[in-house]
């Protein structure tokens, strides 16, 4: 019979809250994923017109006035960079999750995430067309 | 040939008569060319025969020398020391059970590799007198990045996800059942669903993309993950919105 061997594994706890701390890789990704508050912050405010929308003319107008706050300008220019913080990153990470595969080769990284700005673009433009914005 | 003295801090368990780990200091004189299992293996030899940690090919492609470098997963056999200039931490692998030294316990690895079937498991079989599975060099390029990998297991010590939740199947397991599910000779798509598409499987990862960083094969395996999950919600709507395709 083989001799008898005591095994006694340790496990090395890692920290289950401030994980992210434990490596600027880490950060990064948080900050990524922290982007996207503004992004729900953002929606939520437009919600809120609609309501004001609905309401009637001085509700609306009351809605456009607060706008012009400069708490409110300032939330938007931290909306504005954290909202092209959060898409930059992720268009760059789109040529992972859809490769593109003709014949031997393997479509271009940028032509893929390119394409996904070509697209941010096009929806950009439509939106400011049926704003009235030309 | 220049020489040069290099610290290293190790660290030690011995589970027979330690209750935890703690560091141990070397000092090394070291060549230019070394790489730190260079240093570990001259502290063995002449210093501390004592210290146990896994190697076998110093040439980076048996996957057995991963260890934490600074706190980094690494291959030790690929590290160069020079590329260090202060005192060099060395641990086991992150997130492993230490079983001594640098040697981690990686029964949970090889589990979940085996629950995910990374061998072929052919659309037909045939005869051995039918001849080879074949395949076009474009065939062959659809998975042959995924085939890489060399099982040192990096990618889940550089898992924050996998640190948290152990029961995570993660990156090298999942990239190596997309790389059999994309080869075109195989059939066993559906078995290896039922493990990489649940929520242990590719649902737990958030798409830090630590495993790539540290992949030392570039295998990427935080690519194969995302395609799993692309590929999995298309499976879900096609079962859901065109039930007369399941057969
Ligand atoms: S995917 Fe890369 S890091 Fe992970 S086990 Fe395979 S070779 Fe190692
Ligand atoms: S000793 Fe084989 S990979 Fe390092």
């Amino acid at each position: 019979m083989a001799e008898q061997v005591t095994r006694k594994p340790y496990v090395r706890e890692v920290p289950r809250m401030l994980w992210f701390l434990r490596h600027p890789r880490y950060m990064r990704y948080m900050a990524r994923e922290f982007s996207c508050l503004f992004i729900g912050a953002y929606t939520l405010m437009l919600v809120v017109g609609l309501k004001r929308l609905a309401e009637g003319p001085d509700a609306w107008a009351g809605f456009l006035a607060a706008l012009g706050s400069p708490g409110a300008i300032v939330f938007h220019l931290f909306a504005l960079a954290f909202s092209a913080y959060h898409s930059i990153t992720w268009f760059r990470l789109t040529p992972k999750a859809m490769p593109v595969q003709i014949g031997d080769t393997f479509v271009a990284d940028r032509v893929i995430s390119g394409a996904h700005y070509a697209g941010w673009a096009l929806v950009s433009l439509v939106v400011l067309w049926l704003a009235g914005a030309f | 040939m220049s020489e040069r003295t290099v610290e290293l801090e190790v660290l030690r368990y011995n589970p027979e008569t330690d209750g935890e780990p703690h560091f141990q200091r070397y000092s090394v004189t070291c060549r230019e060319e070394w790489v730190v299992l260079d240093a570990l293996n001259h502290i063995k030899e002449t210093v501390d025969p004592t210290l146990s940690y896994r190697w076998s090919c110093h040439m980076a492609v048996c996957g057995s020398c991963g260890m934490m470098i600074d706190g980094e997963p690494k291959l030790a056999c690929k590290t160069f020391l020079r590329d260090y200039p202060g005192v060099i931490r060395v641990e086991p692998l992150a997130h492993f059970p230490v079983e001594r030294d640098l040697v981690t316990v990686i029964d949970d690895f090889i589990a979940k590799l085996t629950r995910v079937k990374p061998y072929l498991i052919p659309k037909e079989e045939k005869p051995v007198a039918a001849g080879e599975y074949r395949q076009t060099p474009a065939q062959l390029k659809r998975y042959k990045q995924f085939t890489l990998c060399i099982n040192c297991m990096l990618c889940y010590a550089a898992c924050p996800e996998y640190g948290i939740i152990p029961k995570f199947l993660g990156p090298a397991a999942i990239s190596l059942a997309h790389r059999w599910n994309q080869d075109s000779r195989d059939g066993g798509r559906a078995q290896r669903q039922e493990e990489i598409a649940a929520t242990e499987g590719v649902w737990e990862c958030s798409f830090t993309g630590a495993c790539s960083e540290v992949c030392p094969e570039h295998v990427d395996p935080a690519a194969a993950l995302q395609q799993v999950k692309i590929k999995s919600t298309v499976d879900w709507y096609l079962a859901h919105t065109m039930p007369w395709l399941n057969k």
